[in-house]
């Protein structure tokens, strides 16, 4: 096993506001421990030498897929929004926006 | 709530004398597909809300992306009308981040492989000096997809500070966008503004002789970031930069960036740092306020799209592309200044009021290119200024113009009853046909109601007949004006100069 | 007719082909078996009594009509609440997406529609098919039919227990690192995972994107096969969807012969931290193979070690990526108001802590912090490597041997709660099933009987190359059979009854 490295409380807040996940404080302990224990048992990765192996993001071969521009029927209004929490006019209501983009 | 936020700023030639500016484009170009980039929702414009979606482009669990076809075309020709490589082999990335107008929480775009790289656009901006070319260099043009649209309810102004809550449609989400972006544009010294303004005109010019979008910024298919950033001299390092959003027309990419170097100068001399950030222009008000900070907090977590495989195009196809690739607009402009022999500075005019394209279309449909330029560059771009739009969306055709010019040339109409017919046209009255018929527009051609308008005319002014006859051909601008006032300037004056001067015996 | 609940697949579509049993009363049977059992087994979230009395209706009706019935018309089928079916609540087994209710059919529910398979309703799963036990289902755990203090497998537990436990002869699994396989093993049933992007992802809820595969769970080798056989084939909307023919699954199945056939056991898959009983009932359908004219070789595959640390690296890291559209803010569930306080931020974040398991968190954490800045390359880029030379081990066994097998899960059914909060020990249990999800191979489970220690039942995994699916059912079937001809009648009927 390789060396677990450490993930702090902080490392853990900060992992999860990435993840948009509002997490308990009394969590972050936990969920520090735990993440420590899998990354030191998955960095065995490293162990592999690997410099000139190219990565492999996908098991096909292919490239090239394709679609025609033509225009496929698309859902109703009331269909899109079934499933919505909230919605208004038509469209998908949500709580006032903080952050710009 | 008030964007009147004024921050110090430093005139415009202290910045040219104390700074060296640098800046970055990136434009994004909504191409105009007939389908989204991802699935087969149509991409009209002004849709009710939510009626072109569907589960992909609305982010459902359990839907998959699949490439549109003319979306990676448009953005290959894209590539090579800037003199781009195109990638032999790329990728769609994850780009990830929370927002509500995008379904997914993150966007399908481009990352370390965009399909096209290392381009320039060549720009031409007229200096003290007179004309120069700047090379703007093209770091990438990758593919992505549109957010949906977001309106923010309650609050004062419709704006995300205040707001209550918001609505979102996601009609625009998925529409395929191309991400244009440039290398650092540096050694532009006080023209930075004009090479910026002049790179996204030349840029639109580009993509619409494509046929790929119809560039309409105020609608923002065509939407552009400014970089900026200021440095002591071009050998000191790159200063901190700024993005400046909603530059939504060409003017306002001059003044966004004009103002956003008087700005940071002023923080520059008083020692302070420039904050990175995005910032937001401000067309009423002309400045930038400040938007969201930059840090490192923004980890995008890129990685290979697994719900798509790589990209490939083959150098066939790459050079099929080539091959049928319009001119490019530089290459156009050169060719045609030599067809038409004019001087730089008559090209200047019609490449200034954008009507190179719409001149050259009128030349094709029969007109001469004079007039052609005439009535372009004059009459249609004075009601193009009148109503704030593109000389392109005025609702006037190159053809309408040349028959327009054919009559002038057949003499059915003189100058002013020309004018006429353009504005006719213009108010959506229908054809230059449509005009002169339901006007009942025609110059009068008959000699006999003209000699009896200069009879009448002549018997007013009995003094400057006199005058006349005494040889002060000069005078008769007089009945011939009166004249054609007579007959609501339905005459050619030129005929009743004629018919005046026969009338009194009088040799030109 | 409690006994039309005792019939295969190909038996159940004969006998309502031939009119002996009506598909309503086929329905009938089972929606009355899952409401004797499922109680206690609890392998179904939902059940859709009213949709499939009227799917068997109607393929009633076509036969009346006098229709060509596609060969499982009546048959009735599990399908995993990981795929979209219209109109019916699909949740993942997660709380994040309790009473959604999809606008669209996945492509496996619409070819099923299309093949007049009755779908009864939709099966319990770890959430997100994350986990191994199912005990990571929000709405509670499934139940081992052969012992209900027992874990089913997972993430699949809820469609494996549904077919040991006589509630539907077929049920749809997905496997991202062994959800099919695994259960199969520790259920006595059969599971097979199809080549990657042999069938389509479309309307499958993506846990991994590059790992998830869909594919059949049925009790015997042949009924996988037409399970298959009617789910398989080229997707235009799956960009991933192989776009060629689909093996001859069910001619493979019939054929059942291994005779001169070159057989690899994989060295790597064996010895420490397998159960006894496990290798030993391993090592005699080696010897059955052998004696049934299969060439037995030992292959080492020397990556192998390293592809349970690959996928923890690959699967987390999509899969923090896939999950972000549960946000509460266009489906599922929201947790917060949208009237000026809170922010949407809080609102997502609130959702999220509430609408996401512990597993979903680890996992989701664990990807964030993979793709991370100044963290790629040290784990995403290297897995992907690993990955790289999984495929390669791999593309070398099957230079030498036509297919390769092993133990499909290091050991029988475990005890509910016993390695829940031990992610580790959990993960140990798709070791030997995770390298064909790395490399997009083909694997099938199917039992090799009963453990001596414990009476549980032992899966055995077979493995081939890409596109070579019917190698999978030839072994397979020829194993089943030579099998079922020593125990003297199929696994199942060992289980204690319910
Ligand atoms: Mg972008
Ligand atoms: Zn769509």
């Amino acid at each position: 096993m390789s060396d677990t490295p450490s993930i702090t409380r902080a490392d853990v807040a900060h992992l999860a506001s990435l993840a948009r996940i509002d997490l308990p404080p009394e969590s972050l302990d936990h969920y520090a421990e735990q993440l420590a224990v899998i990354l030191g048992a998955v960095a065995q990765v490293a162990e592999v030498a690997a410099d000139d192996i190219p990565p492999m993001s996908h098991p096909l071969p292919l490239v090239n897929v394709f679609r025609t521009d033509e225009v496929r029927p698309s859902l109703t209004s009331d269909e899109a929004l079934s499933g919505a929490p909230s919605v208004e006019s038509d469209r998908f209501r949500v709580p006032r926006i903080l952050d710009e983009a | 709530m008030s964007t009147a936020i004024t921050e110090p700023v430093v005139p415009y030639d202290e910045v040219i004398a104390e700074f060296d500016p640098v800046l970055g484009l990136e434009v994004h170009v909504e191409l105009g597909t007939a389908t989204k980039m991802f699935c087969g929702c149509p991409t009209e414009f002004g849709a009710e809300p939510n009626t072109q979606t569907c589960p992909t482009c609305l982010g459902l669990p359990g839907s998959l992306p699949v490439v549109n076809a003319i979306g990676v075309e448009s953005a290959i020709r894209i590539g090579l009308a800037l003199n781009c490589s195109i990638a032999e082999w790329c990728r769609f990335a994850r780009k990830n981040y929370f927002y509500p107008d995008m379904p997914k929480n993150f966007q399908t775009s481009q990352y370390d492989e965009p399909i096209c790289f290392n381009g320039y656009l060549d720009v031409e901006v007229e200096t003290d000096d007179g004309m120069r070319t700047f090379r703007v260099e093209i770091e990438r043009a990758h593919m992505e997809e549109d957010t949906g649209k977001t309106s923010h309810q309650g609050g004062a102004t419709g704006r995300i500070h205040g707001a209550d809550y918001s609505l979102v449609d996601y009609n625009r989400a998925g529409i395929p966008l191309i991400e244009i972006v440039t290398k650092p544009i540096t050694g532009t010294g006080k023209y930075a503004p004009e090479v910026a303004k002049a790179y996204v005109t030349a840029l639109r010019e580009i993509l619409r002789g494509l046929g790929v979008s119809d560039v309409k910024m105020e609608q923002g298919s065509l939407r552009c970031d400014a970089n900026v950033s200021l440095r002591p001299s071009p050998e000191s390092p790159l200063g901190t930069r700024t993005e400046t959003k909603n530059v939504n027309s060409l003017r306002s990419v001059e003044r966004s960036v004009r103002y956003e170097m008087t700005r940071q100068a002023a923080i520059l001399r008083a020692g302070n740092k420039v904050m990175q950030e995005t910032r937001h222009w401000h067309e009423d008000t002309g400045v930038t306020t400040s938007g969201r900070p930059k840090s490192d907090a923004d980890d995008y977590r890129y990685f290979p799209e697994p719900d798509l495989v790589p990209i490939a195009p083959s150098r066939e196809w790459v050079e099929q592309l080539r091959a049928a690739l319009p001119e490019n607009p530089s290459v156009l402009r050169a060719r045609v200044q030599a067809a038409w022999g004019i001087s730089d500075f008559e090209m200047m005019a019609v490449v200034k009021a954008g009507a190179l394209e719409l001149v050259a279309a009128t030349v094709a449909a029969g007109a001469d290119q004079a007039a052609a330029r005439k009535w372009w560059v004059g009459e249609v771009t004075r009601i193009a200024n009148e109503r704030g739009v593109e000389l392109v969306d005025l609702p006037i055709t190159p053809v309408d113009i040349a028959r327009v010019e054919a009559m002038v040339g057949a003499g059915a109409l003189n100058d002013k009853l020309a004018r006429q017919v353009i504005e006719a046209v213009l108010a959506g009255e229908g054809s230059p046909d449509d005009v002169v018929a339901t006007r009942g527009l025609a110059v009068v051609s008959d000699d006999g109601p003209l000699l009896e308008a200069i009879d009448a005319a002549l018997a007013e002014a009995p003094d400057v007949a006199e005058k006349i006859l005494s040889g002060k051909l000069a005078a008769a601008g007089a009945i011939v004006g009166a004249v054609m006032k007579a007959t609501r300037g339905q005459a050619d004056a030129a005929r009743v100069r004629e018919l005046l001067l026969e009338r009194l015996g009088v040799a030109e | 007719m409690s006994d039309l609940i005792r019939l295969t697949a190909a038996e159940t579509a004969a006998a309502v082909a031939s009119g002996a049993a009506s598909a309503v009363e086929v329905a009938q049977a089972h929606l009355d078996r899952i409401s004797e059992v499922d109680e206690r087994v609890h392998a179904f979230l939902h059940v859709d009594t009213e949709g499939a009395l009227a799917a068997a209706a109607a393929v009633d009706s076509a036969r009346a009509a006098g229709a060509t019935l596609s060969p499982l018309a009546g048959v009735p089928l599990a399908l995993k609440d990981v795929m979209t079916q219209k109109g019916i609540p699909t949740t993942c087994g997660s709380r994040i997406l309790e009473g959604w209710r999809p606008p669209y059919d996945s492509t496996v529910t619409a070819r099923l529609k299309a093949a007049g398979v009755v779908i009864l309703g939709k099966t319990n799963m770890d959430e997100f098919a994350m986990g191994s036990s199912t005990e990571h289902s929000a709405y509670g755990p499934t139940h081992n039919p052969w012992d209900l203090d027992r874990i089913p497998g997972g993430s699949g537990g809820g469609s494996a227990a549904a077919v040991a436990a006589f509630e539907a002869p077929l049920a749809i699994g997905t496997d991202t690192g062994g959800s099919i396989r695994q259960p199969a093993a520790v259920t006595g049933t059969v599971g097979v995972k199809p080549t990657y992007g042999a069938v389509s992802r479309y309307g499958l809820v993506a846990l991994a994107s590059s790992l998830d595969q869909a594919g059949p769970c049925a009790r015997t080798v042949l009924d996988a096969a037409l399970l298959h056989a009617t789910i398989a084939g080229h997707d235009p909307l799956d960009s991933t969807s192989f776009d060629g023919p689909v093996p001859d699954v069910v001619g493979a199945a019939l054929r059942a012969d291994v005779q001169g056939m070159r057989i690899g056991v994989v060295k790597e898959l064996s010895g420490e931290g397998y159960q006894a009983g496990v290798q030993q009932r391993f090592d005699e359908a080696v010897a059955l193979l052998t004696g049934m004219g299969a060439e037995v070789v030992e292959v080492s595959c020397p990556n192998f070690p390293y592809a349970l640390a690959a996928y923890y690296l690959i699967l987390p890291s999509e899969c923090s990526s896939n999950l972000a559209k549960f946000d509460g803010m266009r489906f599922g569930l929201r947790v917060g108001e949208d009237d000026g306080d809170p922010s949407v931020e809080q609102v997502m974040g609130r959702t999220r802590a509430a609408g996401f398991g512990a597993e979903a968190i680890r996992r989701i954490m664990l990807g964030t912090y993979a793709l991370s800045a100044g963290y790629y390359d040290a784990y995403y880029g290297q897995a992907q490597k690993v990955r790289t030379l999984i495929a390669r081990d791999f593309a070398a066994a099957f230079e030498q041997v036509d297919v390769l097998i092993s133990p499909t899960a290091p050991t029988t059914a475990f005890k509910l709660g016993e390695k829940l909060d031990d992610p580790l020990a959990m993960y140990l249990n798709d070791v030997a099933t995770i390298p064909a999800n790395l490399a997009g191979i083909p694997g099938m489970s199917l039992p090799a009987g009963l453990a001596p220690e414990d009476g549980l039942p032992v899966g055995l995994q077979i493995m081939a190359p890409a596109m070579a699916d019917d190698r999978l059912y030839n072994v397979g079937a020829a194993l089943e059979a030579a099998l079922l001809s020593n125990w003297g009648r199929p696994i199942l009927q060992e289980a204690p009854s319910l």
